[in-house]
């Protein structure tokens, strides 16, 4: 039967040989390349769930009154939208845990990009010749943050619409060009026209996820192309030939395991934890806000840089030039995003090292890198961390006040402090080793010298 | 006759126990509400003593003179007095004295000078929905939609988990530290009603999702992704895959 | 009955397997042989039955209404199945099927032969162009104007040159204020220690919405009234009215500090609980804490003869988040 098979497949699109180099690619067996997988699987468990979903949501902001069945919200003005989503999420079958998985999905689909990310910075696989596919994947990293912030304000709740009025204040604070750009995308400012959810709407349904799509697709292209990097573990690595595991039969149980894992874990995740409970929130309004309001944690390096920057819009006599969520909302994300572009680049100025590369090192093997790296890491996470201080405040009764002056000043101290101790451990670590190989062989001498 | 008889008993019980109530307060509340209840506004230097700390500050504190037993019952049964320390935010801790010792101060502070009743509030004839609503737009922005409890810059709106009904109704009235003060113009007593059905109704709020892990959003959620998704998913990683071999 | 017995015959023998199979008769194999592992085999099948059972599970939960908890079982048993079915998976990889781990050389860096052949073909196509550099002077223009032209229609999403909405709000001079449910406000209405949201008069829900409408009301006792000249008169009995909405990033200041004893308490204000930018309303609404870089805009009010609040006139500065031009506004009357 499998020879049947073969054989229409061949005489139909003469695709043979290309399938059996493919069946015959050999994969890297380190665990951490498969943190890449286990995003790609996240994403496909995102656009079945949230095909489904698109059958029950309505893009529409027109005002309705609530008469269903979920009694705190009786009798309440909400939009459409909202209305939907509360119907997903209470009358319809199996509607919540789509939902919910969803959500769970777009988290750690964005969780598994970053360790990803980590894993290729901290090794140097973004080295030539692999500097465009590491482009395409930072720009995917990109467009999934404006993707699932889109997601996720598209329910009109009383959380997200913050969230959204926040998201147009750090457009319009764009020097020279924010009002406008604004304007233009609202159909007016805030909260725009009617036609500007359904805008939402298609670019999170089908503008980004083609985007992301054609981009993961050419992205694993070049990989294969390419080739993956590896590590240099046995004599059989070397920067000409590469030793792995073929993807069948032996790759492809693996991969169907994690593809078949990432869903389990993410359905167990949306039956079983509650994620974004929007019928305890309310709909939207625009003079309505709660206490306690976040962006999902993605976003909360952005909520951190808002809270941070101190009172000040600069101004030049009556134009205001840089208007203050700027800095924490738009300036903080391009310089990160800006060094994650430029830093292949700049990294070949300042080593000179121009040269192909298909072996990683390990973190400790280049202490430049790692402590750049870890110095940034550093830097995000604490203004990450400066965003919750409110629940600080809650928890362990630290005034608010007192804590973000602190990190004001410890955001640019303690980055430095980390990279410093970073290249130091990188060096430990490898003269560490040294000694420990100088030790073998001298034993291993000492102990030819007394046969 | 026997009417009488059980008004003039009242008026006994009330004047005993407001006596009593007099002692506590002379012996708890003076140095920092002054005597008969007027108010301290240029403190004096007062040192420490069981119920607050160790050591010396100046005590300041409001008149109470016409805060009723309303006020009273508040502050006395949620701990919030006597303050452990001068200028902190009155907060839900120790309550020092027993049913009876409460009742007497209650019954002091009130006949000091004519104000508010312990209220007796109605939630059950309240509406939820309509409470969502009220609450949404007077409290959220600082107890926090679902009453998890909420920052501004200088004090700690709490949560209301542990609010009872009469004292939710209370701290409405009062607007204790720097909470508003809402009066029956503001908010009826019928739309009190509501409030508290629906805050109630938050302590145990609608998690048919699931684990609710805070009612308060995306910081748990974040949580949950690292260190229950990320870390399990690593995991697998680390068991399909191969660690790092040294040849 | 012969049927019966065949059939729980081949049921026996499904299960229990025919031993090993032997190796095909070709000469060369492609993959290592390695010996079968029927311990692995049957904890792989129970796993693949388990899945299947789970995922049937999940059709029973999903049809049967009644059930308590049903997002949690549904989730519970999709979930459950897809792990046993990964679980299957990775057994199955361990010990099941062989891993071979085999070297490959890499792909060549560069293929120059190919290079040159491509930069030839390109260079010799274009032999009987004599005028290049118009040419491409040519193409660049048809090219680029055709693109701008193309991206035109996309103005039409919305005015890009025009920003005057930004300066438009619902209220005018004599609007009345009114609340939600479209109750005027009287000045006697309006009380200590406590804060109101009002919208204009006449506007419908959907108006409501503009960042323009909602105000927020205080009264302050006169002696802590401390408005700049500017904003002198904007009171009305000490009752003043601000924009609703931050100026920092637009969220609705829904938090009014109100001190019951002042001397030991912070002073009033108002907070927005996004990022805690903290305004004073008894000076114009300048700020005391936190990024906003702007005060409140404030709108003048006054008393009409029946004890209504209403408006005097527009707000005194821009509503809503800070852009390029926001400062360049004057008031409207």
């Amino acid at each position: 039967m499998i020879r049947r098979a073969v054989r229409f497949v061949d005489t139909r699109t003469a695709t043979t040989p290309i399938v059996r180099k493919t069946l015959r690619y050999l994969f890297p067996d380190h665990w951490s390349f498969l943190l890449g997988e286990v995003a790609l699987y996240a994403f496909l468990v995102l656009v079945a769930t949230g095909i489904y979903l698109t059958f029950f949501f309505v893009d529409s902001t027109r005002d309705v009154v609530y008469h269903g069945p979920y009694v705190p919200l009786q009798g309440q003005h909400m939009s459409e939208a909202y209305r939907s989503v509360l119907n997903i999420s209470t009358t319809v079958k199996a509607g919540l845990l789509i939902r919910q998985t969803h959500h769970w999905a777009a988290n750690v689909f964005t969780a598994a990009i970053i360790l990803h990310l980590f894993r290729v910075f901290f090794t140097g696989a973004y080295r030539k010749p692999r500097g465009l596919i590491y482009a395409i994947g930072v720009t995917m990293l990109m467009v999934t943050l404006l993707e699932a912030y889109v997601g996720y304000s598209l329910v009109d709740d009383l959380l997200s619409g913050m969230g959204l009025v926040i998201g147009y204040s750090v457009g319009l604070s764009l020097p020279l060009v924010g009002g406008n750009l604004m304007s233009w995308l609202f159909h007016g400012p805030f909260p725009g026209q009617a036609s500007f959810w359904p805008r939402m709407y298609v670019a999170h349904v089908f503008l980004f996820p083609v985007l992301i799509g054609s981009l993961l697709t050419v992205h694993l292209l070049l990989v294969a192309m390419r080739h993956h990097t590896q590590f240099r573990q046995t004599t059989s690595e070397s920067e000409h030939a590469a030793r792995g595991v073929p993807t069948f039969p032996g790759q492809a149980p693996r991969s169907l395991g994690l593809l078949f894992g990432t869903a389990g874990i993410l359905f167990l995740l949306g039956g079983l934890v509650q994620i974004n409970p929007i019928w305890l929130w309310g709909p939207y309004h625009t003079y309505l806000s709660t206490n306690g309001a976040q962006p999902d944690w993605y976003l909360g390096w952005l909520i951190g840089g808002l809270r941070l920057v101190p009172s000040i819009d600069v101004t030049i006599g009556h134009y205001t030039l840089v208007p203050n969520p700027f800095w924490g909302g738009a300036a903080f994300p391009l310089v990160v995003f800006g060094f994650l572009y430029c830093w292949p680049a700049i990294e070949r100025k300042f080593t000179g090292d121009y040269a192909f590369h298909n072996l990683l090192e390990r973190p400790r093997d280049n202490p430049m890198r790692t402590a750049v790296g870890i110095g940034m890491v550093t830097w995000v996470l604490l203004v990450f961390i400066a965003g919750s201080s409110d629940r600080v405040y809650v928890w362990l009764n630290v005034s608010y006040t007192s804590q973000i002056d602190v990190y004001r000043v410890l955001v640019f101290v303690i980055p430095l402090l980390a990279a410093a101790i970073a290249h130091r451990v990188c060096e430990e670590l490898v003269a560490g080793e040294k000694v420990d190989e100088d030790g073998h062989r001298a034993e291993a001498e000492a102990r030819l010298a007394r046969t | 006759m026997k009417q009488h008889a059980s008004l003039a008993l009242t008026v006994a019980v009330v004047a005993l126990s407001s006596a009593q109530g007099k002692q506590l307060y002379g012996q708890y509340c003076v140095s920092c509400h002054g005597a008969n209840g007027q108010g301290v506004t240029h403190g004096r230097t007062i040192g420490g003593a069981p119920q607050r700390i160790q050591q010396q500050q100046t005590g300041v504190g409001p008149s109470l003179r016409g805060v009723g037993a309303l006020a009273a019952d508040f502050y006395l049964r949620t701990g919030y007095m006597p303050l452990h320390r001068v200028g902190d935010q009155p907060r839900r801790a120790r309550v020092l004295f027993d049913d009876a010792q409460i009742r007497s101060l209650v019954a002091y502070i009130a006949s000091l000078k004519k104000g508010p009743p312990i209220p007796k509030p109605h939630p059950e004839r309240g509406s939820l929905s309509a409470g969502l609503h009220l609450f949404t737009d007077h409290c959220a922005g600082c107890h926090q939609v679902v009453a998890q409890g909420g920052v501004v810059s200088g004090a700690l709106p709490p949560p209301l988990e542990n609010a009872t009904d009469v004292q939710i109704a209370e701290a409405v009235r009062i607007g204790p530290y720097v909470m508003p003060e809402f009066s029956t113009k503001a908010i009826t007593d019928h739309q009190l009603d509501s409030i508290i059905r629906y805050v109630d109704w938050a302590k145990h709020p609608d998690n048919h999702g699931g684990w609710s892990i805070g009612d308060i959003g995306p910081v748990p959620e974040g949580l949950v992704t690292w260190f229950l998704a990320a870390a399990l998913l690593v995991a697998i990683c680390v068991v399909v895959g191969k660690r790092l071999r040294h040849e | 009955m012969s049927r019966a017995r065949a059939f729980v015959v081949s049921s026996i023998v499904l299960l229990l397997g025919r031993g090993r199979r032997r190796p095909p008769r070709q000469a060369e194999r492609v993959l290592p042989e390695l010996p079968p592992d029927p311990g692995a085999e049957t904890v792989v099948l129970a796993l693949l039955f388990a899945a299947a059972l789970f995922a049937a599970g999940f059709i029973v939960v999903y049809a049967v209404d009644s059930l308590p908890d049903h997002t949690q079982l549904l989730g519970a048993a999709l979930g459950l199945s897809l792990l046993c079915i990964a679980a299957a998976m990775i057994i199955v990889a361990k010990r099941l099927i062989v891993t071979e781990e085999l070297v490959e050389p890499y792909p060549p860096e560069e293929h120059p032969g190919e290079q040159e052949l491509i930069v030839q073909l390109v260079a010799e196509s274009g032999d009987r162009i004599t005028r290049r550099r118009l040419f491409k002077l040519g193409l660049g223009a048809a090219g680029g104007t055709l693109g701008l032209a193309a991206l035109a229609p996309a103005l039409s999403f919305g005015p890009l040159f025009q920003t005057k909405y930004f300066r438009g709000t619902p209220w005018r001079k004599g609007t009345r204020l009114v609340d939600e449910s479209s109750r005027p406000y009287r000045a006697s209405d309006i009380e200590e220690n406590d804060f109101y949201t009002a919208f204009p008069e006449g506007t419908s829900l959907a108006a409501r919405e503009d960042l323009g409408a909602p105000i927020v009301l205080v009264r302050l006792p006169k002696s802590l009234l401390k408005l700049p000249p500017e904003l002198a008169g904007f009171d009305a009995e000490g009752i003043v009215a601000y924009s609703k909405i931050c100026t920092h990033a637009g969220c609705a200041i829904s938090t009014y500090r109100a001190p019951l004893f002042q001397p030991d308490e912070p002073r009033p204000a108002l907070v927005c609980p996004c990022h805690y930018s903290t305004f004073d309303p008894a000076d114009g609404g300048s700020v005391t804490f936190g990024p906003a870089g702007r005060r409140l805009p404030m709108l003048p009010l006054s008393i009409d003869s029946k004890g209504f609040l209403r408006a005097k006139g527009n707000f005194d500065d821009e509503v809503g988040p800070t852009w390029w031009g926001t400062r360049i506004w004057r008031p409207q009357p």
